[in-house]
């Protein structure tokens, strides 16, 4: 049981770690700021959130898993709307502003 | 798993390194502001591997701390990035 | 060489760099973000020095008040009058050379340390559980040092009537001049409805935790203060002026509690600031609340500044 475990956890936070990568990437590459915004946002969201699924079954307890998963849903509400406020000063100023 | 996890953080961290020199290198002021978004994912990301890691879980706290203050950082910066005063004024008495 | 030293090189040379680009931005808001960031980062340094309490304290405060604090100032330079020209040489020279000089003395203390590096910690481990508290930190501020937390608690306040006294005399009692926004931003608003409970319940959560597990009651005050912040810059709640009431009660209850508490201490536990024993514990979780709304009300207006208006009456 132990070792399914660790196979998941492993599995789970690699794919995490590789969607960070995307995301950096898409940081790198893409042509103005609303496009470097989705990538940043949606993937690395994404990438948190799988490396938080990796790490439930380390959590001891059902209290510190709930507590993960509670905070990557925090990462994940603020994070929208923060995306929202950011794009509206993009908005605001022009893509290059 | 140790090992492994902290592998993961220190990936991550490159991975975060890598979007903070490119975010912070180009001109443009709303480039910075996703500074705090990148943080409040890829810091959150990182102590919670770190928690695991050294089975540390107050750790878990400081991750949700970062991921409070990263989103009240963001409000400031996007509040104060400057050519924005049209939108923003001093505190009316009547608010 | 271990993943974990991997990790913590990597961290260091991070680091630096965006001490680097802080120092090298060319603009005022630039080099904020980056020293909002160096702050951040400095609490996962903290993490893997194994001190968690004062990583909670740098994401609280280095990632969050500083921010705000700095890019109020960054807003009113610019609507400053001041001469642009920047400081004379010899005054920058001068703060070099006392930075490098400083930077030599911390680095010596660290890579040189004496042959027996003084500590009391085995001291607090040993008598720690008399008290019934868990966590050391805990033990340090309200237990063994607790004169020096009283202490601070009040500076806190006498830094605070410092910014209120910048105000010129016509406006003094009047109404900060945060900055908010003049028409609701539908998104901030969402977000200043959705994150304030959170963070409510994160705050009583971390006072209370501290005293077994890191926490304690001045991160708990920070985010209330930084709730507070974001609620009344999303224009959902007016800045009060300073004149009112509630706000003095609220900003000098904690100070006032520690101190009563401490008086009793000379008729209870026969000191001042001891604690009757048995009771230890709930005084301290009694004065750490208290403290954490002081502390939460104290930090929101020192980022608020100073008044700039009158209450209309």
């Amino acid at each position: 049981m132990n070792l399914a475990f660790d196979i998941f956890t492993v599995s789970a936070v690699s794919a995490g770690a590789l969607f960070f990568l995307a995301g950096t990437v898409g940081l790198l590459r893409f042509p103005d700021s609303l496009t470097r915004l989705h990538a940043l946002t949606k993937v690395d969201n994404l990438g948190l959130g799988l490396v938080v699924l990796g790490l439930l079954p380390q959590a001891n307890g059902l209290f510190s898993a709930l507590k993960l998963v509670s905070i990557w849903l925090l990462v994940q509400l603020s994070g929208a709307i923060i995306t929202q406020l950011i794009a509206g000063a993009v908005r605001l100023r022009g893509p290059h502003g | 798993m140790t090992s492994f996890l902290f592998g993961a953080a220190g990936f991550v961290l490159a991975m975060a390194a890598l979007g903070l020199v490119v975010i912070l290198r180009r001109p443009a002021e709303v480039d910075h502001m996703m500074a705090a978004q990148l943080l409040g994912t890829a810091g959150v990301a990182i102590l919670l591997l770190l928690a695991a890691a050294t089975e540390t879980p107050p750790i878990v706290d400081v991750a949700l701390l970062l991921a409070l203050f990263a989103a009240f950082a963001a409000v400031a910066f996007v509040r104060s990035a400057p050519d924005r005063e049209s939108e923003v004024s001093k505190a009316t008495s009547d608010g | 060489m271990t993943i974990s030293s991997v990790f913590n090189i990597g961290l260091v040379v991070l680091i630096l760099g965006i001490g680097a680009s802080t120092i090298a931005a060319r603009e005022a808001f630039a080099a904020v973000i980056a020293f909002v960031v160096y702050g951040l980062l400095l609490a996962i340094a903290w993490v893997r020095l194994s001190a968690v309490d004062v990583a909670l304290t740098e994401a609280a405060i280095g990632g969050g008040m500083t921010g705000m604090l700095m890019l109020g100032a960054v807003a009113r330079l610019r609507f400053a009058k001041g001469n642009d020209s920047p400081a004379s040489l010899p005054a920058r020279l001068a703060a070099g050379v006392l930075c490098a000089v400083i930077a030599a003395g911390l680095a010596t203390a660290i890579l040189v340390p004496p042959e027996v590096i003084p500590t009391l910690a085995p001291a607090v481990m040993d008598n720690l559980a008399q008290s019934g508290l868990g966590n050391p930190v805990a033990g340090v501020l309200f237990v063994y040092r607790a004169l020096d937390t009283l202490l601070e608690k009040v500076v806190l306040l006498l830094a605070l009537l410092g910014v209120w006294s910048l105000a010129p005399d016509s406006v003094w009692g009047g109404i900060p001049g945060l900055r908010v926004y003049a028409q609701p931003d539908r998104t901030l608003t969402f977000l200043a409805q959705l994150l304030p409970p959170v963070g409510i319940v994160v705050a009583i959560y971390m006072c209370w935790v501290g005293a077994k597990e890191p926490g304690g009651a001045f991160q708990g005050g920070t985010i209330l203060a930084a709730m507070w912040l974001l609620v009344m810059i999303a224009g959902l709640q007016s800045v009060p002026s300073i004149s009112q009431p509630w706000l003095r009660l609220l900003l000098v209850i904690g100070p006032m509690i520690f101190l009563a508490i401490g008086l009793a201490g000379f008729v209870l536990a026969s000191a001042f600031l001891a604690y009757p024993s048995g009771y230890a514990k709930a005084l301290i979780v009694a004065i750490e609340f208290a403290l954490t709304l002081s502390i939460g009300v104290a930090l929101g207006m020192l980022a608020a500044g100073p008044p700039e208006r009158v209450q209309q009456p």
